[in-house]
């Protein structure tokens, strides 16, 4: 309960600092560098281009499911699970209601629990993918596994916390929440970034394409 | 002379045995012990002769003995507790001053007493904010414990330092249990009956598993019975299938309120917290909290009154996070700034030396 206590309170006080003053960190360092004006003239519309092309590679790529579909499938159904279940489980949705002062409503339990399993499912499946196939493993960094234990174990605990016969539950629930704590840490320092630069990235890579005319 | 067992007393008082047996088998499902156990719990209680109780009261409300005393009476519960021998305790003994403290210290001489606390201890500034007689409460309890054969910490102050112990803890209240630990006082068998009161026949219970085994029950992790504090609120909540369903009240007077739906999203703390509650209830088993349609406040648990709003669900944070949101995005942007300008600098001063290349260096 103490435990729990702490989680609840300055835990999550020290996560949120990190977490936002990181995150703001990051995205001002980067904005701050600056970049050399470019002084040609636009061939085309260089926002249009931009915003097109954060929506266009949100869709899988051309030739990926003949590829690769176990890192397409798994990939995709961890992405949605995971957010389906962070922003509509409803306890979830009263954590975000005390803090941003509105809420929304949430799904069903038995479909939050459906997302989960797929979602751990997923994850489980892509660890084993990057460790079984040579060129993936060869590739991966110890910061690859890191951010992959962050992130499933946020799920895998909240899994066993929502099931409440299977473990004692204040246990449970606190560590959910610090797993949740270590992510908020680890997540502006790491590639988990990727949440939310993608999309700066994207856009950024789309309109230096399409202001030089390059069909996207 | 030699003192009257239980069942002489018993029956002096009045109580047939079939009342008795009834209690006992009462007690043995409480314990979660096989009816078989009620004849040996009635042999065992029924020889015994009035054990020797010290009841020391200290930073606390009287709620505990309240509990006890007034929820039902009279009740084969409260004889049982007349009957043992209660030589002290501020609320019902009847001497007063030093006839009272003498009480105490001519119960202490027999030894092999039980000790009964409710109440934390202030250790803060030499113990002066709370002194009976004279002396510090843990300078009495000190003196107390050293030959009891076992101490129960009744309540959750006692157990667990409970409301005097709350954030900023002004007085430095303590556990029994902490004082114990740090070695302010002998560390005998204890057994934690946390509640803020706790149960009536909790304590009872307790008090008839020591008397009957003359062993301290099975206690869990925080010290206390696993046979009361086993199951939490939310295990054994009448609101449990609501729960399990997805049906929730949003406010106290709407319709899944009326409808008796579960409370979570009101605050309650059933889900983390361990008591009887549920099964054993209040006010001669009429009900409990949740029941009258207030969430559970998690008062049988350590720091309860630190854990946030009574009326917060348990998935939201103790604390004030979009107050802290503010200031930390407003650290956020003075530390990007820094850290932006400076790799600004960086990159001007790795613009700045590179060397020209000319035609020379393409010659070679």
């Amino acid at each position: 309960m103490e435990f729990l206590n702490w989680v609840r309170g300055p835990g999550l006080e020290y996560a949120t600092v990190i977490f936002l003053v990181g995150i703001l960190m990051r995205f001002l360092e980067m904005w701050l560098i600056g970049r050399k004006p470019d002084l040609s003239r636009p061939r085309a519309s260089a926002s249009r281009a931009g915003w097109r092309a954060v929506w266009r590679r949100s869709l899988p790529s051309e030739g990926l499911m003949k590829n690769s579909p176990l890192v397409m499938i798994a990939g995709y159904v961890f992405h949605i699970g995971f957010l389906l279940v962070l922003l509509f489980y409803v306890p979830h949705i009263h954590f975000f209601k005390d803090v941003l002062g509105f809420g929304w409503s949430g799904l069903p339990t038995p479909v939050i629990n459906f997302l989960s399993i797929l979602t751990i499912a997923a994850l489980v499946a892509l660890l084993i993918h990057r460790l079984i196939d040579p060129v993936r493993r060869f590739l991966s960094t110890s910061q690859d596994y890191i951010v992959w234990a962050v992130t499933t174990l946020p799920v895998v605990t909240g899994y066993m916390a929502m099931h409440m016969d299977v473990m004692p539950y204040t246990t449970m629930l606190a560590l959910h929440i610090l797993s949740v704590e270590i992510l908020m840490v680890v997540f502006p320092f790491t590639k988990l970034m990727h949440a939310f630069t993608f999309a700066v990235s994207r856009y950024y890579n789309g309109a230096a394409m399409g202001r030089k005319g390059v069909q996207l | 002379m030699t003192r009257p067992t239980l069942a002489q007393q018993l029956a002096r008082q009045g109580i047939s045995r079939r009342a008795f047996l009834k209690f006992c088998a009462a007690t043995a499902s409480m314990m979660a012990l096989p009816p078989t156990m009620a004849p040996a719990i009635a042999e065992a209680l029924g020889k015994r002769t009035r054990p020797s109780i010290i009841w020391l009261s200290f930073q606390e409300c009287t709620g505990c003995t309240e509990s006890l005393t007034r929820s039902h009476s009279p009740t084969v519960e409260n004889l049982i507790f007349d009957l043992i021998s209660l030589d002290y305790h501020h609320t019902l003994q009847a001497a007063a001053g030093e006839a009272a403290e003498l009480a105490r210290e001519q119960a202490m001489e027999e030894g092999g007493y039980l000790v009964l606390v409710d109440g934390s201890i202030p250790v803060a500034d030499g113990g002066v904010y709370s002194t009976i007689a004279g002396m510090t409460n843990l300078d009495m309890l000190a003196h107390t414990v050293k030959d009891a054969a076992a101490v129960v910490a009744i309540g959750t102050c006692a157990a667990f330092g409970g409301i005097p112990k709350a954030d900023p803890n002004p007085t430095g209240a303590k556990s029994v249990a902490a004082l114990m630990a740090d070695g302010s006082i002998a560390s005998k068998p204890l057994i934690n009956v946390s509640g803020c009161p706790p149960i009536p026949v909790v304590i009872t219970g307790v008090l008839a598993h020591y008397l009957t085994f003359g062993t301290v029950p099975e206690l869990d992790d925080l010290g206390r019975p696993r046979a009361y504090f086993g199951d939490s609120i939310h295990d054994r909540c009448y609101r449990r299938p609501f729960y399990d369903a997805g049906k929730f009240a949003k406010t106290f007077d709407d319709e899944g309120a009326r409808k008796g739906w579960c409370l979570y999203e009101l605050g309650c703390k059933g889900p983390t917290t361990h008591n009887a509650c549920a099964t054993a209830k209040w006010n001669m088993g009429t009900s409990f909290p949740i029941e009258s349609g207030h969430g559970c406040i998690g008062c049988s648990e350590p720091d309860f009154w630190d854990a946030g709003s009574f009326y917060k669900p348990l998935s939201a944070a103790t604390g004030d996070l979009s107050g802290l949101a503010g200031g930390a995005i407003a650290a956020g942007a003075v530390a990007g700034a820094a850290a932006g300008l400076y790799a600004r600098s960086q990159k001007h001063k790795a613009a700045a030396s590179r060397e020209k290349m000319t035609v020379d260096d393409l010659k070679d």
